[in-house]
Order: C-alpha cells, then structure tokens, then sequence
C-alpha cells in the first residue's frame, strides 16, 4: 500500500470525526434525557396522563386558548376533585411551579424555543414585581 | 398581391374594431343592470340605517347578551378620585405598562376632557363640572365594530356570547389596522417591550410583548370568575359606573337607561357603542 502513514492515521481521524455524535453523548451527559422536575408541592395528579400530557400538552394548551379567548369559554375543569382554571398561568403554572426546571428541562433539550413566555408570566417572574391587592 | 394585402388590412381593421368594442358594449349594458341593483341595495340600506340610527338600539328584536355600562358623570364628579382608582385597578387588573412617554402610551381605561371624547357635542359654554371633570373613555364594544372588520387575522373579534369585542393577543401581528379602524382611539401600540414599565404583575393575567395591539376587554376574565369589571367595583358604592346587559330590560343598566337621558361618541358612525354617558 501506498502512502500507509498517511491513510491509516486520516482514516482513524475521519471515523472518529463521522462517528462525533455517538461518542460524545455516550461519554459526556449532553445525550442524557432531561428529567423534568416534578411539582415541588408534591402533586401527583395533573389534567391528564403524564404519557397524554408529554406528547399532546401543546394541543391542550391551543385547545384551552381558543375555549377561553376564541368562544369565551373559560368554565373552571374539575379532575379527580381538584379545580383547574384554563390556562398556562392558572393551571399549569400552579403546581410546575418552576418553569426553568420543568418546561425549559425539555425544551432545550429538544431545542425548541415556544414563545408562550413572551407574554405569559413564569412564577419567578411574577414574583419579581408581585400585586399586592 | 396588392388586392390581397388590401383585403387582410380590411379584415384586419373591422375584426380589431370588434374585439376592442364588444368587451365595450357588454360592459356597457351588464353595468347599468348593476347599477341599478345596487342603487336599490344601497337605498334599502339607507333606510334600515336611518331607522336603527338613534341611541344605538336595533330595530331588530336585540337577541342574546350585550354587555355595556352608563357612565355617570354627575356622580364621577362628586369623587374625582374614584376615576384614578378605577384606572389603577384597571392597569393593576391587566398588566398594563407604564410608559413615561406619552406617545407609547397604552390605554385600556383613561383620562380626556369632554371636548375630547364628545367631538360631535359643542362643548361652547359647557357647564363648569362639564369643562372641569375628566371624561372616562374605554373601548365601546361596538355592536358593529369597525376594528373587527379591519383586522386581517381575526385577532379581534366579537364575542357571540356577552357581546364583548375580544382580542386574542396570540394571532395579532401587530398590523395596526384596527388602530386604524377605531374612532375613539381605544387601542394602543406596544412600541417596545412593556415589561419592564409594568409595575406589579398580577400573576392571573399575561402581559403583552413588543408588536401587539392592546384594548380594554370589559375584565372578560373578572365575569368568566362572576366578578364586575375591575373600574365597575372601584367605583362601587357611588354608583358612577354601572354595568350589565343592555338587552335584558330588567337589569340595572336598563333602569338606569330608561329613566336618564344619555348620550353616546360618536353615534353618526353607525358603530352602535355600548358605553353610554350621563353628562
């Protein structure tokens, strides 16, 4: 073979660079699932099934938004005896009482950026100027 | 071949004069049939406006639910604080910034002379309280709203159920149109991030971002809770503002409506407000 000090050595460096991805997850924690952080008040009951809720909460919170704004529909749901006012503020934000730990844990991890906190308060944020009335 | 050439030119010149002249004469006779049509429509229309002009009430028999209130000035003017209360529970209420320069300025509940909110009313030797109290003006929740036509996403809206003209923050795109559109100037821009001129946040309401259009919504989410408005209880007790459903004819605003004279902006324009005034 030709040139085999060369091509032996570039061939370890090109499988080692295409195989960059899988290597690197497995040793460093980048890879990892994020573990979202459950309610710290300790709720273990949401609207719906954790499954239901990871895959399909975005609809939920589209189908919430339009009931509320779209139809003036904003009737409080009452599930398993607890009372849920429609809402990412009201409902949700009630129990994952922090969003850096809970929503953002997914969302970076899967890389997308809703834009739902424009506008809607995280608690943290609430807090910082709280209402007193 | 100099016949020849002759012919085609004649053929040529007739059947260019055709072309170009019977699109002509079709349009010419299919438009005076419309026009007519129209005049008829146009007349028709007249006259169901000219009969339904007059204190915003239809002619039609009013169906379902159409919120409003009775602003009472005579009583606004025995506590002029009772305005700044209802103002503040309104920015309080909904998150509303603060901005220092008054050209951002964001108005759902605010402060104008009556010269002001009552163009179409001389306000020549209006009466001292008239021309010293601060009118109360708001988004009239048109029964016809012009903002709702103007808007291109729908993002405003009037609600079927109470009548309320909504918005839903989450599809305007910030096109001012509606801006455009209203005639009492009851909407306003975000010109640039309001969160930091928000000065207390009531975690229950969203607040807004940069490039959205904003208006009062007749506390929408207070009612939905079986609460008044929040400027309605600010000034509960005086009975300056008083709040209902101008279609039952039992409700408190009915009985405060058929026993005061009242008056409403704008009326020529056909917008049928549901704010009515007692100056």
């Amino acid at each position: 073979m030709y040139n085999k000090g060369t091509i032996i050595p570039g061939l370890a460096l090109f499988v080692l660079f295409v195989t960059f991805p899988i290597w690197f997850n497995g040793l460093t924690t980048a890879g990892d699932l994020p573990k979202p952080e459950l309610p710290p008040g300790g709720e273990k009951q949401c609207v719906e099934s954790a499954e239901y809720m990871r895959a399909n909460h975005m609809q939920l919170l589209n189908e919430w938004r339009d009931n509320v704004l779209r139809d003036g529909n904003r009737e409080i749901l009452e599930i398993d005896g607890k009372k849920y006012r429609k809402g990412l503020q009201m409902a949700c934000m009630e129990c994952h009482t922090r969003k850096e730990k809970f929503c953002d844990s997914c969302h970076t991890y899967a890389a997308v950026t809703p834009f739902c906190w424009d506008c809607h308060l995280t608690p943290n944020e609430a807090a910082s100027k709280e209402a007193t009335h | 071949m100099n016949k020849q050439r002759r012919k085609f030119l004649k053929i040529a010149g007739v059947s260019a004069l055709a072309g170009i002249g019977a699109p002509a004469l079709i349009k010419l006779s299919s438009s005076s049939a419309v026009a007519s049509s129209g005049g008829q429509e146009a007349a028709a229309g007249h006259g169901a406006a000219t009969a339904a002009a007059g204190h915003g009430a239809a002619v039609e028999a009013p169906q379902g639910v159409r919120l409003g209130m009775v602003i009472d000035m005579r009583k606004m003017a025995e506590v002029p604080e009772q305005l700044d209360n209802a103002i503040a529970a309104c920015i309080s209420a909904h998150n509303i910034p603060e901005f220092p320069d008054k050209k951002n300025e964001i108005k759902w509940l605010w402060k104008a002379p009556f010269e002001n909110v009552f163009l179409d009313h001389s306000s020549y030797h209006s009466s001292t309280r008239v021309a010293n109290t601060p009118f109360p003006a708001l988004c009239n929740h048109c029964d016809d709203p012009p903002c709702v036509r103007a808007c291109p996403t729908k993002a405003t809206f009037k609600l079927a159920k109470n009548g309320v003209v909504a918005m839903d923050f989450h599809r305007c795109i910030g096109c001012r149109f509606c801006m455009a559109a209203c005639p009492y100037g009851a909407r306003s821009f975000n010109w640039q991030d309001p969160r930091p001129y928000i000065k207390k946040y009531n975690a229950d309401f969203p607040s807004r971002m940069m490039g959205v259009v904003e208006k009062c919504n007749f506390c929408g989410e207070r009612l939905a809770l079986g609460q008044e408005p929040a400027c309605v209880e600010a000034c509960k007790g005086t009975g300056a503002i008083t709040f209902g459903d101008l279609n039952d004819p039992q409700s408190e605003v009915r009985q405060v409506l058929d026993n005061e004279f009242t008056i409403q902006r704008k009326t020529n324009l056909g917008t049928k407000p549901s704010v009515f005034y007692i100056v």
